[in-house]
């Protein structure tokens, strides 16, 4: 008798120490968004809704509107998604169905390996390298074959909008990479096998039996990366060129919610300052949080739909 | 007319073929262009003084980053020791008891939120919690901060590697007449080993090379780390300093700390990966 | 196993140990440790330099961090430092309403430079009303007439001239927006003075390095910084027309003449603008650097231990602030700066400076 009570009550206390822990993670998250509405507070008050259609950003007049910074924000995300989602694609596919075994392997290591690379490390590399040679060989060359489109105007300085947005692709395309390669794999060979013996090309099996089947996962994949090129800091602070405007060339800077932040926030000496810019961080969070409910939410349907469809 | 059709068909197989092949090419050549630029550029720095100067003021010769190095270990470690041994608990709550019910699913779903949170955020989270609070910045929240990163990575991979243990070793256990807490820290850890180390060191790489929850939390310091409780040196934040900075021995300074940072996650990584695949064989 | 891994887990909470030892130990009494400063970043590399040399001599860390003029000022208001910096001196009024007192330090100049190929230093001419035209994004080729007008003989590229801004709360911004208010009413209409302004084109630079780094890495750049960024980072700086009509170079020397006529006597907490001052050889944007600390001090030994750091600036700095062409503060105004110290600064009722 008493050694089940003690088995009881030591498996209880295990079973709450335990619940407690995973406990933490919700109440995490719950505060974070309590925390930041909290600090956020004295901008919401003064500025309202306004605040999130005002373009205007002016420490010095304390008038503060997020929408350069969301504008940033959304436009880099734009073109790394333009750049990442469709290589992402076609490397899944190289890795899954084209590339023998031997060499899917080491291939599919590297692209994880890039995974890995801190974020700063990307945004050195953006501001050292990679921005000269836009600013030296790849936005003359834009401008003058495109230059009549709004989009290619404007001075070459090699950092901008555009430079952050290709370092953004590169960051979240090992991510997107991995999920599509998982939903690929996760395809029933049946199907697959079927198409071939028809005579499809690797293409075609691709493009009508694979990517209809699997396209829950994609489009959940591809929320997966939107999500983290949203958030991402220091690769974009490095390049995007740190100017509170809502341009329409590529070449010109601007600012992310991400870079503003981390640009300014040490330095904001006034209270109703530091609010705003807990206020970009809100939204910035609020973005993050919609991406990822609407990755998992497609992700599961996937999942549904693999277990339900056989 | 069938086999121009054919032959349409197949050029476009082939022409798709040569993207793909194309496009991992230029992820491999990403990543090596990366990897060389940085041991380029950082192996120059990576002198005597490197590891044992404090930073000297721009211009003067003869410093290093000793007092970001510590503090940068100091952090992650402190960290590690607050975040694995939650998310390792926090995993076995999902994995064993919250298969079913609704904290279960709830925290699955939050953990996926809290990964998917930029970095900067959580920073600006401990700032208001710890920062404010405390009314000074310090290497303390800036490990707190690394740590609520960590969290709901370990607590994922503690999961999923558990539920990778067949159910039957968990029931001759039980069978045997052994309590379900010992069961699972017995038995269900021991064959789960790997996996667990794997994920505790993916998440260490991680964090390690984490600038932006540092920028507002710890924010950094040009003296030796003498107590966490201030601004705490650390090799992410002096790269931002350095990296943005137009003296060219900061530059190079930069550079330096950006390789080893670089190398330490890469190891890491790549241990963890080894680890795994061992296991799995 | 199970003792491999509690070994690792051992050493950890050993290290940990060590260092969380350092929590017990921070601000107890007894002499000063370490002074936490921040702001301004156009004294930055002079202030750097006399920390590092007084830290040898005499062992006291002295924590400067460069924010911006604007980050000094709040965080010495709310007390988070021990002093604060700012190139935007505080009026009285404003003074006193936050307990603090405010001091000169060091004078140096602002100075605008370019990044053209084939343009070296001291070469441009640039007036006032062609910078400020510049700035308004008025002029946006570096071949304009403008500057082809003032610098007849230089051959000048067919180039898009980029603008470089300070991005963050910015002392260096409120000297040269002062001085370009001044000299244009365009832009005192439009864009006015302050150490954040909406500027009407460019890029944004953090601190005056910030504005160093951009002036390196863009091809056909403007911008503006304190002279010894300039001087240190070899970016070509430009001449520009004083209030006698006549094209200066920045120098200590044109520094020191446009700062020979400044009444510090005068000054109510030591407030003195130095742009366009009078004078053939003087620069037209010069400015003092500042400091602010707070009137009533909570420790007395860190209070007389931050004091004596000043005092030794001012009575031992001079040749580290002329090698890098600051111009350190006559010893006339040092004595007043003492004086006011003496005044002004207390630590429990009594005052700190003897």
């Amino acid at each position: 008798m008493k050694l089940g009570a003690a088995r009881r009550s030591g498996d209880l206390a295990f079973r709450l120490v335990t619940a407690v822990c995973a406990a933490v993670i919700l109440m995490l998250v719950l505060g974070i968004g309590i925390e930041l509405l909290r600090l956020a507070f004295p901008a919401i008050r003064r500025y309202g809704l306004h605040f999130a259609w005002s373009s205007t950003w002016d420490p010095a007049r304390l008038e503060f509107g997020a929408l350069s910074s969301i504008f940033g924000t959304l436009v880099s995300t734009a073109i790394a998604m333009v750049i990442a989602v469709p290589l992402s694609l076609v490397i899944a596919l190289f890795l899954v169905e084209l590339a023998p075994r031997r060499l899917a392997r080491p291939v599919g290591y590297a692209i994880e390996l890039l995974a890995a690379i801190p974020s700063i490390i990307y945004g050195m590399w953006g501001l050292f390298v990679l921005a000269p040679i836009m600013s030296r060989y790849v936005q003359p060359a834009l401008g003058k074959a495109f230059g009549w489109l709004p989009l290619f105007t404007g001075p070459p300085m090699g950092i901008g909008m555009l430079t952050a947005g290709i370092i953004l692709a590169l960051m979240i395309l090992p991510f997107i990479t991995a999920v599509m390669r998982d939903v690929f794999a996760m395809v029933p060979p049946v199907l697959k096998e079927s198409a071939y013996g028809m005579g499809a090309t690797t293409w075609e099996v691709t493009r009508q039996v694979t990517i209809p089947y699997g396209m829950n996962g994609l489009v959940g994949a591809s929320f997966l990366g939107l999500g983290r090129a949203v958030g991402e800091t220091m690769a974009v602070t490095f390049v995007i060129g740190n100017r509170h405007a809502i341009e329409a060339s590529l070449f010109s800077p601007g600012n992310s919610i991400a870079s503003t932040l981390a640009n300014e926030f040490t330095e904001a000496s006034e209270p109703l300052y530091q609010s705003a810019l807990v206020g970009l961080g809100l939204a910035l969070f609020g973005i993050t949080v919609m991406a990822q409910v609407a990755a998992q939410l497609w992700l599961v349907r996937l999942r549904r739909r693999l277990k339900v469809g056989r | 007319m069938i086999r121009r059709q054919a032959r349409g068909r197949r050029a476009l197989d082939l022409v798709v073929k040569g993207a793909s092949i194309l496009a991992a090419l230029i992820g491999i050549a990403a990543l090596v262009w990366i990897l060389a630029v940085v041991l380029q550029r950082g192996a120059a720095a990576l002198s005597g003084t490197f590891f044992t100067e404090l930073p000297t003021p721009p211009g003067v010769p003869g410093g290093g980053l000793r007092n970001a190095i510590l503090g940068t270990i100091y952090m992650t470690a402190l960290a590690a020791l607050i975040g694995i041994p939650t998310g390792i608990l926090a995993g076995v709550y999902l994995a064993e008891h919250g298969q079913h019910s609704i904290l279960g699913a709830a925290v699955r779903f939050a953990s996926n939120v809290l990964m998917g949170v930029p970095s900067i955020i959580i920073g600006l989270f401990v700032y208001g919690l710890v920062v404010v609070r405390t009314g000074h910045f310090s290497g303390f929240a800036g490990t707190i901060a690394l740590a609520i990163i960590m969290l709901p990575v370990v607590a994922r991979t503690t999961e999923d590697m558990l539920l990778l243990v067949p159910s039957s070793l968990r029931e001759s256990a039980l069978a045997l007449g052994a309590p379900r807490w010992r069961v699972t820290t017995s038995v269900v850890f021991r064959a789960a080993k790997a996996g667990l180390i794997t994920g505790t060191l993916l998440a260490l790489a991680r964090v390690s090379g984490e600038t932006a929850p540092l920028l507002f939390t710890a924010l950094n310091s040009p003296f030796a780390v003498e107590s966490l409780n201030e601004p705490t040196a650390n090799l992410t934040v002096t790269i931002f300093n350095y990296a943005m900075s137009p003296y060219e021995d900061w530059q190079r300074m930069a550079w330096g700390a950006a390789l080893l940072i670089t190398m330490a996650v890469l190891a890491v990584t790549i241990l963890a990966r080894a680890i795994l695949k061992e296991a799995k064989r | 196993m199970c003792f491999g891994k509690l070994g690792i887990f051992g050493a950890a909470l050993a290290v940990l140990a060590g260092v969380a030892q350092g929590v017990g130990c921070k601000g107890s009494g007894g002499s000063a440790r370490r002074i936490n400063g921040a702001g301004a970043s156009f004294p930055y590399p002079l202030y750097s330099q006399w920390a590092h040399a007084y830290q040898k001599k005499h062992g006291l860390q002295i924590n400067y961090q460069s924010i911006g003029s604007g980050g000094g000022i709040a965080q010495i208001k709310a007390g988070t430092v021990d002093f604060g910096a700012s190139d935007e001196p505080l009026k009285l009024s404003e003074l006193e309403a936050a307990g603090l007192t405010q001091f000169p330090l060091v004078m140096g100049g602002v100075v605008p430079v370019v990044n053209v190929p084939g343009i070296k230093a001291g070469q441009l001419k640039l007036s006032p009303e062609l910078l400020a035209d510049i700035y308004l994004g008025k002029v946006t080729r570096w071949d304009a007439q403008p500057i082809k007008q003032l610098n007849p003989g230089m051959s000048l590229p067919d180039k898009a001239i980029t603008v470089v801004y300070r991005a963050d709360g910015s002392g260096t911004t409120w000297i040269f927006t002062s001085y370009l208010s001044k000299i244009s009413s365009a832009w005192k209409e439009k864009v006015g003075s302050g150490k954040a302004v909406k500027w009407p084109v460019g890029v944004g630079g953090k601190g005056n390095e910030g504005v160093a780094a951009y002036m390196g890495r863009l091809d056909g750049a403007i911008g503006y910084v304190e002279f010894a960024y300039a001087l240190k980072n070899n970016i070509a700086h430009a001449r520009l027309r004083n209030s006698a009509g006549r094209y200066v170079q920045p120098t200590i020397e044109s520094f020191q003449a446009a700062a020979v006529n400044a009444d510090w006597k005068a000054a109510p907490g030591f407030y003195l603008v130095l742009i366009d001052q009078p004078g053939n050889d003087s620069w037209p944007i010069t400015g003092a650097s500042f400091i602010l600390v707070h009137r009533n001090q909570k420790d007395v030994a860190k209070a007389k231990a931050m004091l004596r750091f000043f005092d030794w600036c001012f009575a031992r700095g001079q040749k580290q602030a002329e090698a890098l062409h600051y111009v350190p503060m006559p010893d006339a105004v040092a004595d007043l700066v003492r004086e006011t110290w003496r005044r002004e600064i207390t630590a429990g009722g009594k005052p700190v400076w003897k």
